[in-house]
């Protein structure tokens, strides 16, 4: 058993050899890229730039392709309205558009932003750079309006073909009280439906290859297999998959929306409902975001225990995938001994937290409660107790051979695939690549413990699996681990804007209980700044990207989902399966529609 | 006349024993999954959940027959009556004891083959009359399945039928007596109880509904009677292929000299087939669902391959006075 170093602990932080705006000018000089000012205050230590709109093409193609270590992944695409913000750089104009690229070779990140006008909201797309832009844009067009020009096919992604208004507009009403009571007359029911028909002209399908007609099938929204409210359309000739348009938006609830109408930390349990199986995971990134805008160092203790129970909602995501994954394949029992083993590590996610799912635990500068007494030996027990269990399954699940023979060469990609379409976590890794957050960039004091990063190397439905099985039995190490090593001290930090706030004081000192009332009231105030923070979740990279005007709520919250990325490689992989290769793959990829809509 | 009377009374009584049975056997199996999941199963009607079918056929009595407009209506409603019928005909010629059977048919066998080739018809209809996309797929998938592993299912008989020398079920079992068929026709009735699981579209082989793949297959469109009939003729053909496993290779009532004393010849019969219908049961908790291409492929490079050499196996050690 490894002994944890404590003063070791300290967050990665990003190394230059040489500033990157140095190397692209080397490149291209005639690129104007403006570093960010004090003013914007970014502070995860990611190089931000803005750059003129007529220039973008340019800088991608550098970024991307003609860099030494190239950009070859494309993190994310967002947008912000900037109609109501207070506090003003330089640059900002009526909209922005940030990009965040990754290079895995150089570890590094970038952000390029572009400043729009009202009167001229388009911009150049770069589909054609990174192929996983595609939904990026398409959620920025559906979000506020922005026309990307170039992009193969701009429409709605989130929100229903029928909706009127771009719904990340400040303009737009966050509350359905601001909105006219909703109606649903017949003729209004027609055209909703007559909304979602399928028109494959539009996708560019063909209805009949040279001797037959395809057949188009709708998979889903409600399908036992698509494992929540998940459309995907399938171009068929016979039971074989020509093509298929996944169609997504039926679990959109407008989180990022919400982020903009919640205190600091009330917005901490709609977090937890984001990847509903990943609990207390989804807090992790958004508490650190929150956390190094505000400066808060968390305390050691309240560390360990966001790892030790960000581990257990991995292992308890993993056995549902596991379970599912059987069942999908067909094998019926397996997923019933898994609730039996999730049940029980339920048991102590709530003698911890008092709740199961989605405990909202973590609280801003720590954790809502310190470990109940004799928590030791109940995680001892299931350290202790799993292992076994999951040999058993080993010999019902991954040996059997039917299993294997539906799960193996199937629905297979390849590293370069994976980067290309912005696949992260087990995915990416089932690829043979290793890269886990964990330990490329460790955050919360992840570099002290002991652990490996399993890895696959076929990419296929069975890898996928295979890696998952692993992790769990990572992170019943890392649980271990921080049992063994578990500090003492303080479980929350001693900070005036953590939540809620420190009461001690309160009654004797005015200069405590005037903070104290008004953050209890208010909520805290976040200095004005820009962070993105990202942890390895359960499905893969999950990154929160807060904005602060200065106020008491987020400016934009934009919410960066391992899911939605890798839903959108389904028609490259699904390509001549049959449906039965289809629904092993879905199984595989392991996502959940609420953290691919949010 | 009385004779035929008699006959019509033992046929009620054969019919109305079986349906029940069927009905039984549905929440035999949701208990017996149960248990062998970790959890309970229904445990709420009557003592043990016994009375749980009832509950259920009450539930689909009380449905709305709803037929949907866009399917062909006749064919809609016929086939699950098809399936059913055709299973039950079957029974027909299944000795359950030396003086109980409703029909001594000299080619017992054959009717027995090709009312099981029948109740395809069922199925493939079902798929087509439904109009729908994932009943046709379910269709579709159990034509092929079925018109495959009826030749295996034929073939793999073939074997006990040289041996008995006869077609007669009741012949057969009497020939037995000396010792049960499995003992020379193991792979025969390996080949068998295989084919016999695909007819009766059961997990591993249960491809033409596969909940996961095609939501239910071929009855996606069925609902309250008409549904409960595909299940009455999915239960009833379980029960079928066990009590022809029996009857073929496990000696049919027939027990070795002390044990058969013991009980009565039918109680014997029932204990053996309560024993497939188990099997089946387990195999259904424990398996994972093969592709449709893997399965056909299996079908035809296994277990044709192996039904052939059971068949000339056999004829040759009969030939040569082996057996």
């Amino acid at each position: 058993m490894a002994n944890i170093d404590l003063k070791a602990s300290k967050d990665w932080q990003p190394t230059h050899v040489l500033p990157i705006c140095d190397e692209i000018q080397a490149i291209a000089d005639h690129l104007v890229l403006t570093p960010v000012t004090a003013i914007e205050n970014i502070v995860d230590g990611i190089e931000t730039f803005w750059l003129d709109k007529k220039q973008l093409t340019q800088l991608m193609q550098v970024l991307r392709f003609d860099l030494s270590e190239p950009f070859d992944m494309c993190f994310d695409i967002s947008a912000i309205d900037e109609s109501e913000r207070q506090h003003v750089a330089g640059l900002v104009s009526d909209f922005t558009v940030s990009y965040h690229l990754r290079s895995y070779q150089r570890n590094q990140d970038i952000r390029i932003k572009v400043a729009l006008t009202n009167d001229d909201k388009t911009l150049a797309s770069v589909c054609s750079f990174w192929p996983n832009a595609n939904w990026y844009e398409r959620e920025v067009w559906d979000m506020f309006g922005i026309i990307f020009e170039g992009h193969p096919h701009l429409t709605r992604i989130l929100m229903p073909n029928t909706w009127q208004g771009h719904p990340l507009l400040k303009t737009h009403p966050a509350r359905a009280t601001e909105m006219d009571p909703f109606v649903l007359p017949p003729h209004k029911q027609d055209e909703e439906q007559q909304a979602l028909q399928f028109n494959p002209e539009a996708w560019g399908m063909k209805r009949q290859s040279q001797d037959n007609d395809f057949m188009f099938l709708n998979l889903g929204p409600n399908h036992p297999s698509v494992h929540g409210a998940f459309r995907i359309v399938l171009q068929m000739d016979g039971e074989e998959i020509v093509d298929c348009v996944p169609d997504i938006g039926y679990h959109h609830r407008g989180a990022e929306k919400m982020g903009e109408r919640q205190s600091w930390h009330s917005y901490i349990p709609y977090t937890d409902r984001i990847d509903y199986l990943g609990g207390v995971m989804n807090n992790f990134p958004y508490v650190m975001a929150v956390e190094k805008l505000a400066g808060i160092e968390v305390p050691e203790r309240a560390k360990m225990i966001r790892i030790m129970t960000s581990e257990m909602f991995r292992i308890l995501s993993h056995l549902l995938f596991y379970g599912t994954f059987a069942q999908d394949i067909g094998a019926l029992s397996p997923i019933f001994y898994m609730f039996v083993d999730r049940e029980k590590l339920f048991g102590i996610i709530e003698a911890f937290t008092g709740a199961r799912m989605h405990p909202s635990w973590f609280r801003i500068g720590g954790i809502a409660s310190d470990l109940p007494k004799g928590w030791d030996s109940l995680v001892r027990d299931y350290v202790n107790y799993l292992p076994k269990r999951l040999d058993e399954y080993e010999k019902m699940v991954m040996q059997n051979s039917l299993l294997k023979k539906r799960t193996v060469d199937v629905g297979a990609y390849s590293t370069k695939e994976a980067i290309e379409w912005g696949i992260t976590g087990p995915g990416l890794r089932a690829t043979g690549f290793s890269w886990d957050l964990r330990k490329q960039r460790p955050y919360s004091g992840y570099e002290q413990f002991d652990f490996e990063v399993p890895l696959g190397h076929k990419g296929d439905c069975y890898d996928r699996c295979r890696v998952r099985v692993e992790e769990m039995r990572q992170s019943i190490r890392i649980i271990e681990q921080c049992l063994n090593n578990m500090p003492e001290g303080p479980y929350k930090a001693e900070h005036p804007q953590t939540t809620p706030p420190n009461k001690a004081n309160t009654m004797t000192d005015i200069d405590s209980l005037i903070p104290h009332f008004v953050n209890v009231s208010w909520g805290p105030t976040i200095p004005a700044g820009e962070v993105s923070m990202s942890v390895e979740a359960t499905k893969g990279i999950m990154a929160y990207h807060l904005i602060s005007d200065g106020s008491t709520m987020s400016y934009r919250t934009r919410i960066r989902t391992p899911s939605f990325a890798h839903l959108q490689m389904l028609p490259v992989i699904c390509k001549g399966q049959m449906v039965a290769d289809l629904i092993a793959t879905l199984g595989s990829v392991d996502y959940v529609m609420a953290d691919v809509d949010r | 006349m009385p004779e035929m009377i008699w006959k019509l009374v033992e046929i009620s009584i054969i019919i109305a024993l079986l349906i029940p049975m069927a009905a039984m056997l549905v929440w035999v199996e949701r208990r017996m999954i149960g248990i062998w999941q970790d959890r309970l199963g229904p445990n709420r009607v009557g003592p043990f959940g016994i009375l749980q079918s009832f509950a259920d056929l009450l539930k689909i009595l009380g449905k709305e027959d709803w037929i949907p407009p866009f399917s062909e209506k006749l064919v809609f409603t016929l086939a699950p009556i098809i399936g059913a019928v055709c299973v039950l005909m079957s029974f027909a010629v299944i000795p359950f004891a030396p003086d109980i059977g409703v029909s001594d048919l000299n080619i017992g066998l054959l009717f027995f083959l090709a009312m099981a080739s029948l109740a395809v018809y069922s199925v493939v209809l079902a798929g087509w009359a439904s109009n729908s996309k994932y009943a046709l797929l379910g269709g579709m998938r159990a034509a092929a399945q079925t018109v495959s592993y009826e030749v295996f299912m034929g073939l793999s008989v073939m074997g006990v039928v040289i041996l008995s020398g006869s077609f007669n079920l009741r012949e057969v079992v009497l020939a037995q007596s000396e010792g049960w068929f499995i003992q020379s026709q193991f792979i025969g009735c390996f080949v068998f109880l295989v084919a016999g699981i695909a007819e009766s579209h059961r997990l591993p082989f249960d491809l033409p509904e596969a909940e996961t793949e095609l939501t239910a297959g071929f009855h996606t469109e069925y609902s309250g009677l008409k549904f409960a009939l595909f299940f009455l003729g999915e239960y009833l053909g379980v029960t079928l292929i066990s009590a022809m496993s029996v009857v073929l290779f496990f000696g049919g009532w027939l027990m070795p000299a002390p044990l058969d004393t013991w009980l009565p010849a039918i109680v014997w019969f029932i204990v053996k087939i309560a024993f497939f219908i188990l099997f089946f049961i387990l195999l259904r908790t424990s398996l994972p669902r093969p592709r449709f291409d893997q399965l056909l492929a299996f079908g035809w490079l296994v277990m044709l391959p192996l039904a052939l050499f059971n068949l000339l196996a056999t004829a040759a050690l009969k030939l040569m006075e082996v057996l």
